[in-house]
């Protein structure tokens, strides 16, 4: 049931990309996905995409589960794709009455979609090799310069961690109290559209309260430990630079450099 | 006619890397009017076992029939299921959601399409059997009640539907010792009064030795034991801590001074009792007075 949805979509591994400092990873994904953009021929995009294989591949994550991380997005890279192809402009492969795909529109419309795809891979890949927690920790490592300014960083941290912390234990209480009103005769599956909003009754309002519950129930144990925001706090797991990171950055400096000679050089 | 389990296995989210399996080929048949005990350590599958007594939890194989019908190939059959086996969960009254106890009361019955004045007769009866009568409760918020007074009107919810078979999973967690006497004494009393089958799940020995005909012991999934209660306490090639359970105390208790050499009766569970057996074995030594 509801407890079956893969949360976030860490999966758990032991590979040098998991290993990578969070931080690393963030800025590393930043700079791949920019230099997608630095790609204009066919070369350039088979680097970038040997790239992506060669990381997935030692992330060890099934192709299958990664490819999976696209279905959400297929309908705009099919429009894209489309659009390209048949708006750009040039010498005509084939013509059906008004519309016409030009070779000048296939190429532009692949690559388009290539970019979109690899774009779409290095997220997940990020969000499948990092814990939820590891990268609000990551977040605001590097947000933090912005204290300066009077951004409340460590607030918004916390915050999105308590909130990613609560997402399985609600859903898990969604799921028991569902079952519950199931097990005394609510149907969530059946009716119009106002039906099924007004049976949902039975299950939003014990959520409500239980949520409400918990936070007060946190606040309390949170005060009781003496919490007061960010200020001198120091951490258990403090993230380290190690070696892993210069490599994973002297990679990601080669793709570039790789890159930007493909292009310019 | 009785709920059937034949080979009954289940995982928690399948091909995934948190795959858990939580049931390994379970075979049990639960008869109408029996007091079973499910008891087990946390994580050892009781939780698992009783969702899908009444079509919760579909198994990941093998079959569960209830009075004859397999659930898994009709899907309406579902509904009549849980109407007859009624299901209270861990916490119930985290359940409760309406303005007033009847009214929360009366979500099943309404749900199982009766008249109104069906409904209501059902809801004071229920309140009833609970201890809580309509008359002085009826009108209230379920939320302005003790802790132990909402987990009865969510009982009652269940008691309701009318079931044939009432499954209740650890009724006494997070209460306090009086609390807990109450609800089993009600328990009891639900069960003697109306013939309905009683499935209890806990991990509380003390709970149910007193209590269930049939106690299932489970361990990581499996059940290791099925049979009578002074039975289990009675065999000794059964290592309960395996389990991660003990002997109810007074077992342990006669044991040690059986051990000891004094000849007392180790079968027997009510305080009273024990104490005239120790008296009794007490004399019969002539261990001198001093």
């Amino acid at each position: 049931m509801l407890t079956d949805i893969m949360l976030g979509q860490y999966f758990p591994g032991n590979s040098f990309v998991h290993k990578l400092d969070p931080r690393s990873k963030i800025l590393f994904t930043l700079i791949f996905i920019s230099s997608i953009f630095m790609a204009t021929n066919y070369t350039g995009y088979m680097v970038l995409g040997a790239f992506l294989c060669l990381l997935i591949l030692n992330a060890g994550i099934p192709v299958l589960i990664v490819l999976r991380s696209i279905k959400p997005l297929w309908i705009i890279l099919v429009l894209t794709a489309g659009i390209h192809m048949f708006m750009t402009p040039g010498i005509p492969l084939v013509s059906a009455g008004p519309l016409s795909i030009t070779e000048e529109g296939l190429r532009q419309g692949i690559q388009m979609a290539a970019r979109l795809v690899f774009l779409i891979l290095m997220s997940s890949l990020l969000t499948f090799t990092t814990s939820p927690i590891a990268l609000t920790d990551a977040i605001e490592r590097l947000l933090s310069p912005l204290k300066r300014v009077k951004v409340p960083v460590h607030e918004l941290a916390m915050m999105m961690t308590i909130a990613l912390r609560f997402v399985p234990t609600l859903l898990e209480e969604t799921d028991r109290i569902m079952k519950a009103q199931m097990a005394r005769g609510a149907d969530f599956s059946s009716g119009n559209l106002l039906k099924r909003g007004k049976n949902m009754v039975p299950l939003l309002v014990p959520l409500f309260i239980s949520a409400f519950r918990r936070a007060d129930d946190l606040a309390t144990a949170m005060e009781a430990r003496c919490y007061r925001g960010g200020e001198h706090r120091t951490r258990m797991k403090e993230l380290k630079w190690s070696y892993r990171d210069v490599g994973a950055g002297v990679c990601i400096g080669l793709l570039v450099t790789i890159l930007g000679w493909l292009r310019w050089g | 006619m009785s709920i059937v389990l034949e080979n009954v296995s289940y995982t928690y989210m399948p091909g995934t890397p948190y795959c858990r399996e939580a049931l390994r080929d379970i075979n049990l048949i639960i008869e109408p009017g029996e007091f079973i005990g499910i008891i087990g350590h946390t994580g050892s599958g009781k939780s698992t076992l009783v969702q899908h007594l009444n079509g919760l939890l579909r198994p990941t194989t093998g079959v569960v029939k209830v009075d004859g019908n397999d659930l898994q190939a009709k899907a309406s059959e579902k509904k009549r299921v849980r109407q007859r086996v009624g299901m209270v969960f861990q916490y119930p009254e985290h359940q409760l959601f309406e303005e007033t106890i009847f009214d929360d009361v009366a979500f099943g019955p309404r749900n199982l399409g009766l008249e109104a004045d069906e409904v209501a007769q059902r809801v004071e009866s229920a309140l009833e059997r609970v201890g809580l009568p309509v008359s002085e409760y009826g009108s209230r918020s379920p939320f302005r009640l003790s802790g132990g007074q909402m987990r009865r009107v969510a009982i009652a919810g269940v008691i309701a539907l009318q079931p044939e078979y009432l499954v209740l999973d650890e009724p006494s967690a997070g209460l306090d010792p009086r609390g807990r006497d109450e609800i089993f004494e009600q328990i009891m009393q639900l069960y003697h009064g109306t013939g309905m089958a009683v499935v209890l799940v806990t991990h509380n020995m003390e709970d149910v030795a007193r209590m269930a005909k049939r106690l299932l012991v489970m361990n990581r999934g499996q059940i290791e034991f099925d049979g009578r209660p002074t039975d289990l306490f009675h065999d000794t090639k059964i290592q309960l801590h395996e389990f991660g359970l003990s002997l109810p105390y007074m077992t342990s208790l006669l044991r040690t001074l059986r051990s000891r050499g004094l000849d007392v009766d180790d079968a027997l569970l009510e305080a009273s009792d024990v104490a005239a057996s120790i008296q009794s074995a007490l004399q019969k030594k002539r261990i001198p007075q001093c």
